[in-house]
């Protein structure tokens, strides 16, 4: 039997004695008293045991032994149905208490259960389960549809669709086929695949969120830590102001009223258990930073959560987080030629070359290259390409090629360019572009809306690139030309111009940028499955690779902050309005336990509210 | 030397916290932390020291709340 149903029936068993009391007071009073008292004793029976094993412990003010000499004490000065009662309510509201802790501590930890129980592995023909521990890199796994991916691989035959919403936050399914990436934690929907694993489990992509996660509660907010002080003071000051309540009024009345100034103190101790401001806070967070794993942003701390909300300036690397890090042919300019014309001459020209300006050239085009129309190719590092296109010597390269060709070449281009010609006569100029993320300039628009006050890139990339993007997206600063180290020297230059209790964000695809990342007031690393370093040196982790997801990540942390003061204010409105109806005896003293223990219940439950957040 | 313990059958938050406040002050801690919400416990220490302290730090724990039990994570 579970302890918690072991309590109910003990506070059913002492409601049934308390109920039975009233009934018994018709009769006889003395009869009442000790009905009364079974009630008390089954009903309280581990807080008086608790209590006085503490003492022995050298624990004062244990809320055990508060709670004790409140009923006991209601039961000397003849208040015995009250001194029942108190233990009563005490113990169905803690029992309520227990089980709303169970259940949201449940609720997180279901929203991260990415962990896989078992992988299929293949020996040969035959395919046995083990443990995801027990296999090597380089097993090859069968992964049936429903079934969650144990360990990262790479798809070697079938293909289908994968849930990766536990990783990313993101709904929609992932079309995966053979030489493909799979990640640990996403779950096959469609087809039976086999993969070979490229990482241990204990380096797979599930542990190390699980790792990051479970440690995010290790960092704490500085409100939980402001609450836990508070709550070392707060305990033996009401004891303290119980003790004055007992034996000061008395003074003036010559102790005629005695015990009823004794019957408001001892209410007073029911009242003095801070257990519902402690909880209040850091069940919030918990919730917060379980809502954002759901949403595809891993939080290394509660005290990441807290200052986020307090951010003013987002810092972002440009290639990567911003835009794709992948080249994309943007503008054809043709020169008395057709656009097609252009784009097939240096498509043929570039065939042979591996450069990533040359495949996005080649991949612009789209059609078949019929290599036999080719010859004499000739790649000059750093310059381009010449080659023999159906008898014309053509060229493909910047302009220096076409200088060291003698052709008159366009050289007003601003950005990369590739520039073609064909027998001496000029073609015309391609120009290749980083292509900005989709969701590159509504990311911005939503933080400025958040109130971030100043949006910055930093890049590498020259000024005229840079300007460009900047103006595309709607961003208030950026800084090009720039090395690994300037970047740093900047980010340090912001951080110093800002005001006290603001902070900076930078955000960047961990490649080159862990230093700012450390540096930064919160670094925030993107798509970071992949890059350990990143993942190390950032407090943030967003597993897409869309900027947008920061403001997703503000959103839940301003929303977090909003129920963490909720919960604090309305935990010591509720604290303080209670000692203050109990003094002027207002309130009984089961009223005031009730009072106490159900703010502990309703905080708790306002924490879980954050958990339903969705995009 | 990091290790973490689960402290199955925590459920008092302020127990919790006076429990960190008190291993805490154990000579030879470097950081210790004591999650009300994930039950877990993290001390951080010297190698030579980590017995010792863990050790000691099951007693607080006990002290606090003799229900709970301390297990390896």
């Amino acid at each position: 039997m579970s302890s918690q149903k072991k309590q109910l029936i003990r506070i059913l068993a002492a409601a049934v004695f308390f109920i039975a009391g009233f009934v018994t007071n018709r009769f006889s009073q003395t009869a009442a008293w000790i009905v009364f008292l079974v009630s008390l004793l089954i009903g309280g029976a581990d807080v008086f045991i608790s209590a006085v094993r503490n003492i022995f412990k050298g624990q004062v003010f244990d809320e055990n032994f508060l709670m004790s000499i409140a009923a006991v004490g209601a039961f000397i000065i003849g208040e015995c149905p009250e001194g029942a009662a108190v233990m009563l309510f005490y113990q169905v509201g803690e029992l309520f208490q227990d089980y709303a802790v169970d259940k949201s501590r449940k609720s997180v930890s279901e929203l991260m259960d990415i962990r896989p129980d078992f992988a299929n592995v293949k020996h040969g023909e035959k395919i046995e389960k083990s443990d995801p521990y027990d296999v090597q890199v380089g097993d090859i796994i069968v992964i049936k549809p429903g079934e969650r991916v144990p360990l990262d691989a790479v798809i070697v035959s079938g293909s289908t669709a994968l849930d990766t919403s536990s990783l990313t936050g993101e709904s929609l399914p992932a079309e995966k086929g053979a030489g493909d990436e799979i990640l640990s934690g996403s779950i096959n929907l469609s087809g039976l695949i086999e993969a070979k694993v490229t990482k241990e489990f204990g380096q797979s992509t599930v542990s190390k969120i699980l790792d990051l996660v479970e440690n995010a509660a290790d960092n704490k907010a500085r409100s939980e830590s402001f609450i836990t002080r508070f709550a070392r003071y707060y305990t033996p000051a009401v004891v303290v102001a119980a003790l004055l309540l007992a034996f000061i009024p008395p003074i003036f009345t010559g102790f005629a009223d005695f015990s009823k100034w004794v019957y408001r103190a001892l209410a007073f101790l029911v009242t003095s258990c801070p257990c519902a401001l402690v909880i209040s806070v850091p069940i919030s967070f918990f919730g917060g930073i379980g809502a954002s794993s759901k949403n595809g942003v891993l939080i290394k701390g509660s005290n990441h959560l807290e200052d986020l909300a307090k951010a003013k300036t987002v810092v972002f690397d440009k290639t990567g987080t911003l835009t794709k890090g992948v080249f994309k042919v943007s503008r054809i300019v043709p020169n008395n030629c057709s656009e097609s014309e252009l784009l097939e001459t240096a498509a043929y020209a570039e065939s042979n070359s591996t450069h990533p300006i040359s495949v996005s050239v080649t991949k612009a085009y789209g059609k078949e290259i019929d290599k036999r129309r080719i010859t004499d190719c000739e790649e000059k590092a750093g310059h381009g390409v010449t080659v023999t296109l159906d008898g014309k010597k053509c060229a493909a390269g910047n302009l220096k090629l076409m200088r060291s060709l003698g052709v008159r070449a366009d050289e007003s281009v601003s950005g990369t360019a590739v520039h073609v010609s064909r027998d001496g006569d000029y073609l015309g100029y391609i120009v290749i572009e980083d292509e900005i993320k989709p969701d590159a300039k509504s990311a911005i628009e939503k933080l400025k809306a958040l109130g971030i006050k100043k949006t910055v890139m930093l890049t590498g990339d020259s000024k005229t690139i840079a300007e460009k993007v900047a103006k595309q997206i709607g961003i208030d600063e950026f800084h090009a030309e720039l090395l690994p180290a300037d970047k740093v020297e900047i980010t340090e230059k912001i951080i110093k111009a800002e005001k006290k209790n603001e902070k900076l964000v930078f955000i960047g695809d961990g490649i080159n940028d862990a230093p700012v990342l450390a540096l930064s007031d919160i670094g925030i690393a993107m798509g970071g499955v992949g890059s350990d370093a990143a993942i190390e040196a950032s407090d943030i982790v967003i597993m897409t690779d869309e900027p947008s997801k920061l403001s997703t990540a503000m959103r839940i942390s301003e929303k977090t902050l909003r129920i963490v003061r909720e919960n604090i204010y309305f935990a010591l409105f509720v604290k303080f309005a209670v000692l203050l109806l109990v003094a002027f005896g207002i309130l009984h003293m089961w009223a005031a336990v009730f009072a106490d223990v159900g703010v502990s219940v309703i905080a708790i439950l306002n924490a879980m509210r954050i958990l339903g957040y969705k995009e | 030397m990091k290790k973490s313990f689960r402290l199955v059958g925590l459920d008092c938050a302020n127990c919790a916290a006076k429990m960190e406040r008190a291993i805490a002050k154990l000579p030879g801690v470097e950081k210790v932390t004591v999650s009300f919400m994930t039950t877990k416990m993290t001390i951080e220490a010297a190698d030579d020291k980590m017995d010792e302290i863990v050790k000691e730090a099951t007693a607080i724990v006990n002290k606090y709340e003799p229900d709970v039990e301390v297990k390896r994570a």
